[in-house]
């Protein structure tokens, strides 16, 4: 593609990511809205809603909550996707397929029927929903996720090395502790914090399945109604921003180290 | 030619003035050309030079800077690629990985409407000798019948003119020389103007009518593959096609037939006829094949140029023929290539020696003498190795 | 991305002598097992509950949302009867979205991941900008866009001054904008699998599809676009499956209202509302054995089955 095509497809996508960024400026300019009750009509320029976040206690509590279940939800899941994982790469078994697809499904699944099926579930039960629940639901729905990242890193993994290691005198527990385990973690963390932001940003599941229980997106729908408060601009921006930063670090620390490697 | 019927024949290119620059280098410095049509024209060169820069100006994926290209006398600078009638064999093969092997051929017939482009793509397969693997995909074929494929891929247009982009380079050696063969062969068979770039010198004499030596977007010398060896005009074209020993030295006597050069005190007479320059200092050469060793000072005689005494300081055995080191006061190390005619070496290491050659043999370069590449004072182990690892290498391709 | 890694990828094993072949499959049970058995248990048993719902009768004298098991294949027919247009809208409204996203999301996939080849920073960066939206709670773009396109906001406000709109017309609560609403959240859904595809995309494929006369079109259509069918085909299901499930967009108090409600909507009233499981749980099997029966379809058309 040559001149007048080039242009017009580098036009177009400055144009498409800055439609992508609409919605995000806006929140977060009107986390900076010194609104009264509702955080509709822009008033005026503040901090205040920054500085005193936990002013609307509601908003910080459903962030706790969010931050629990995101936190407990992501370390299950991440334990066992990357059990499975490695187990799916480097063993053979009978039901593979079906293991295989038993994976792939919740991927399939909309949200909808993963939440109205948990919750029939519990109904059926008798269990009290709550953060326990939510909990389930979200390990439940982030193992996929995990298996897929991990398991890309495992296939990736050259199994030379770990026969070096073993030729090298380690025993199979070392083996994995020193040689495996070291070159999974960059696919385990990149899983880890996938499913921390599939988990936080949940609503769907976590509706069916939360009882009266408030995780932070429950309360913004909920609020949707009556409005809501700009503290909760304020945490979303926060979270935001350091999902930002922590997403550059890991871009530039890998950029730097393949450079470290060229020039070697 | 339309663009919806096939060329009878090849096409002349021809190139006007071409020059491209990039950011920061010039890639080709005004290049003029013309390959005739039906002919086999390989551009030989280093890494860099060029070379395949000129083939993508003339398969129209790069524009030129300055200058003009024509096809069949028609100027097709401002063509697109898929507007010309050129096709290339790419040094990757690129064969479209989702498609069969006789779909890939057909793709082309496909894009210019060409009725049976199954039929036409088949009988392209039969020319390459695989009919048998038509319904597969490019992965499942080895690196030579990829490289049929695309050849085939690239034939079953009729291009006026094939361009072929180091198309061999993946190839083991053996292969290779099977593909050149069979390559030469098509063309032949086809007709059509093959423009063959290269860095393998080996490749280029076998299978070009006529060879350019390109080097720092420049054409060095071009013509047969005979006189190219025989004759070289530059210190480059002379080193970069097999060996060459290069003397620098004054003129001191020139006759109709030939001239004189003080070569540190030897007297090395050169046809007038083979050397570019005729007075103040040159630069003549000689290839090593051409020097006879001596273990005795011979008589002199007239048409033959002898120096020494020297010493040989190395032997290498390699099968067909051996390589002598010789090192001569002021002259350097000169290297001597002698057949295996009779059992073992015919001098050893430490031994003095004479060398002489025909007066036929010796050329003359347009070099400056003192711009000449330092050849023969370079002896260092480094460069030794270099040279030995590049003998053996040329004695590899040989075998 | 995430559908393109279930390619299938037999990998070496490691066996080495002392560990047996039983040894080695005790290994394997003890790494699936436990990760199976919650799948089994918090996946596959909730989805035959779900079923095993969907045919259940009202308790004879019981509460609101009292039920017993029964076989009432008749509930179908009732919240087919009863939410057709509902069905039908979700599926339509998903498949606009998902061709919408499609077309946004290409072009941009195209020029981050072929013409920023050459500047890796600046490819990092648009990519940065495309995985944005992941990072801000959904719930609180799609408001933004509520109140954008608000009656009293700078969008309204600028057509009714151009008179292209008149006094009593709307954005919010309309089709159009529960399909905006949907197309904007799966663009990046979209465009990464696309790029993805894209990015790995060898150049010289492009180049070698011009020198055999085919125009820059021909050669994206024949060449390019076969080539990213796999970012193509994951993106559109990362975007149709959770699209047609959705009901924030729909949902009266985000960009719809009670004309625009879709399968998600209808599900999430008559599970947490009305209380009446087997019309949701009926609801939510129509939903899921639609989509598998299509994403089989489209997948098997589009000729990617290595995708699972």
């Amino acid at each position: 593609m040559r001149g007048f095509g080039r242009y017009a497809l580098a036009v177009y996508s400055v144009i498409a990511l800055t439609f992508i960024m609409i919605p995000i400026v806006y929140t977060i300019v009107f986390s900076f809205n010194d609104a009264r009750r509702t955080n509709i009509i822009w008033r005026g320029f503040t901090f205040d809603n920054w500085l005193q976040v936990c002013r609307a206690q509601d908003v910080c509590i459903a962030f706790g909550n969010s931050i629990i279940v995101a936190l407990v939800a992501t370390l299950l899941a991440t334990v066992l996707g990357t059990m499975i994982a490695i187990a799916l790469v480097r063993y053979r078994f009978r039901f593979r397929a079906a293991t295989t697809l038993l994976l792939f499904l919740p991927m399939a699944t909309p949200e909808v029927v993963l939440g109205a099926g948990l919750a029939a579930q519990f109904l059926a039960a008798g269990v009290q929903k709550g953060l326990v629940t939510i909990i389930i639901a979200h390990t439940m729905f982030c193992i996929s996720f995990v298996v897929v990242t991990v398991r890309a890193r495992v296939a990736s993994l050259d199994p030379a090395l770990e026969e070096a290691g073993r030729d090298l005198y380690g025993s199979p527990r070392q083996v994995f502790w020193r040689i495996t385990f070291p070159l999974l973690l960059p696919g385990i963390i990149a899983a880890a914090m996938l499913s921390f932001a599939l988990s936080f940003d949940d609503f769907i599941i976590t509706n069916f399945n939360a009882g009266s229980t408030m995780t932070f997106p429950k309360y913004i729908y909920t609020a949707a109604a009556r409005g809501i408060p700009a503290e909760a601009n304020v945490i979303a921006s926060a979270v935001f921003f350091l999902a930002i930063v922590i997403v550059i670090v890991v871009q530039v620390t890998n950029a730097a180290r393949r450079k470290r490697l060229a020039l070697r | 030619m339309s663009k919806n019927e096939f060329g009878t024949s090849g096409a002349d290119l021809e190139l006007r003035g071409v020059s491209k620059r990039f950011p920061g280098f010039t890639a080709i410095e005004e290049l003029d050309l013309t390959i005739p049509a039906g002919s086999f024209f390989a551009l030989l060169g280093p890494s860099g030079c060029g070379k395949t820069t000129t083939l993508r100006i003339v398969a129209g994926l790069e524009e030129p800077t300055t200058g003009r290209v024509l096809i069949g006398g028609k100027d097709v600078t401002d063509a697109k690629p898929f507007q010309r009638p050129v096709n290339t064999v790419f040094q990757s093969y690129a064969l479209f990985p989702h498609m069969t092997v006789i779909e890939n051929i057909a793709f082309g017939l496909r894009r210019r409407r060409i009725e049976d482009p199954l039929g036409k793509a088949r009988e392209a397969l039969r020319l390459v000798e695989l009919e048998n693997v038509a319904q597969r995909r490019p992965a499942q074929l080895s690196g030579g019948q990829q490289q049929r494929v695309a050849l085939a891929r690239a034939i079953v247009n009729r291009p006026a003119l094939l361009l072929l982009d180091e198309p061999l380079g993946a190839l083991d050696l053996k292969l290779r020389r099977q593909m050149q063969l069979e390559l030469k062969e098509i063309q032949a068979q086809v007709g059509l103007t093959f423009l063959h770039v290269t860095h393998d010198q080996e490749e280029a004499m076998t299978m070009a009518d006529t060879v350019a030596v390109m080097n720092k977007g420049r054409i060095e010398q071009m013509g047969a593959p005979e006189e190219l060896y025989e004759r070289p005009r530059t210190a480059f074209v002379a080193n970069f096609l097999g060996q060459s020993n290069l003397f620098g030295g004054k003129v001191v006597s020139s006759s109709d037939e030939s001239i004189v050069v003080d070569v540190h005190g030897y007297r090395v007479e050169v046809p007038r006829a083979r050397s570019q320059r005729h007075s103040g200092e040159v630069a003549v050469g000689v290839r090593p094949e051409k020097i006879e060793l001596h273990a005795n000072e011979p008589v002199p005689a007239s048409g033959i140029n002898i120096v020494g005494p020297g010493r040989v300081t190395d032997v290498s055995f390699s099968g067909v023929s051996t390589s002598y080191q010789v090192s001569l006061p002021g002259l350097g190390v000169v290297t001597v290539f002698a057949q295996n005619r009779s059992f073992g070496p015919v001098v050893h290491e430490g031994e003095q020696v004479w060398l002489s050659w025909h007066v036929e043999h010796g050329f003359g370069l347009e070099d400056e003498p003192e711009q000449l590449p330092k050849f023969a004072a370079d002896d260092d182990t480094q460069s030794i190795a270099a040279q030995r690892r590049r003998q053996l290498q040329t004695e590899l391709e040989g075998a | 991305m995430a559908f393109g890694a279930f390619s299938s990828g037999a990998a070496p094993g490691v066996a080495t002598v002392q560990e047996g072949p039983r040894r080695k499959s005790r290994v394997a049970l003890f790494l699936l097992l436990p990760g199976i058995a919650y799948l089994a248990l918090f996946f596959l048993v909730p989805l035959i509950s779900l079923l095993l719902t969907s045919f259940m009768a009202p308790r004879e004298f019981g509460d609101i949302g009292q039920f017993d098991y029964a076989f009432r294949w008749e509930n179908y027919v009732k919240v087919v009867e009863t939410y057709l247009p509902h069905i039908l809208r979700s599926f339509g409204y998903a498949a606009i979205a998902t061709v919408l996203a499609l077309i946004i999301g290409y072009p941009l996939a195209y020029f981050i991941g072929v013409n920023l080849r050459r500047f890796p920073l600046v490819q990092a960066l648009a990519l940065v900008l495309v995985i944005a939206p992941f990072f801000i709670s959904f719930l609180l773009r799609t408001l933004a866009w509520k109140q954008i396109f608000a009656d009293e906001g700078p969008v309204v406000g600028a057509l009714n001054a151009l008179s292209l709109m008149g006094p009593g017309d709307h954005i919010t609560g309309t089709p159009a904008a529960v399909v905006f609403g949907l197309t904007y959240m799966f663009i990046p859904f979209m465009t990464l699998p696309i790029y993805t595809s894209l990015e790995r995309l060898d150049l010289r494929y492009v180049e070698a599809g011009g020198d055999l006369y085919a125009s820059p079109w021909t050669t994206f259509r024949t060449v390019t676009l076969p080539l990213s069918m796999p970012g193509v085909v994951s993106g559109t299901l990362l975007t149709f499956i959770p699209a047609s499930g959705d009901y924030i967009n729909a949902s009266r108090d985000f960009l719809g209202s009670t004309e625009t409600a879709m399968i998600g909507n209808v599900v999430e009233t008559n599970f947490l509302i009305l209380q009446n499981y087997p019309a949701a749980a009926a609801l939510s099997i129509i939903l899921m054995a639609t989509i598998l029966i299509l994403v089989g379809a489209y997948v098997r058309k589009s000729g990617t089955e290595d995708l699972v």
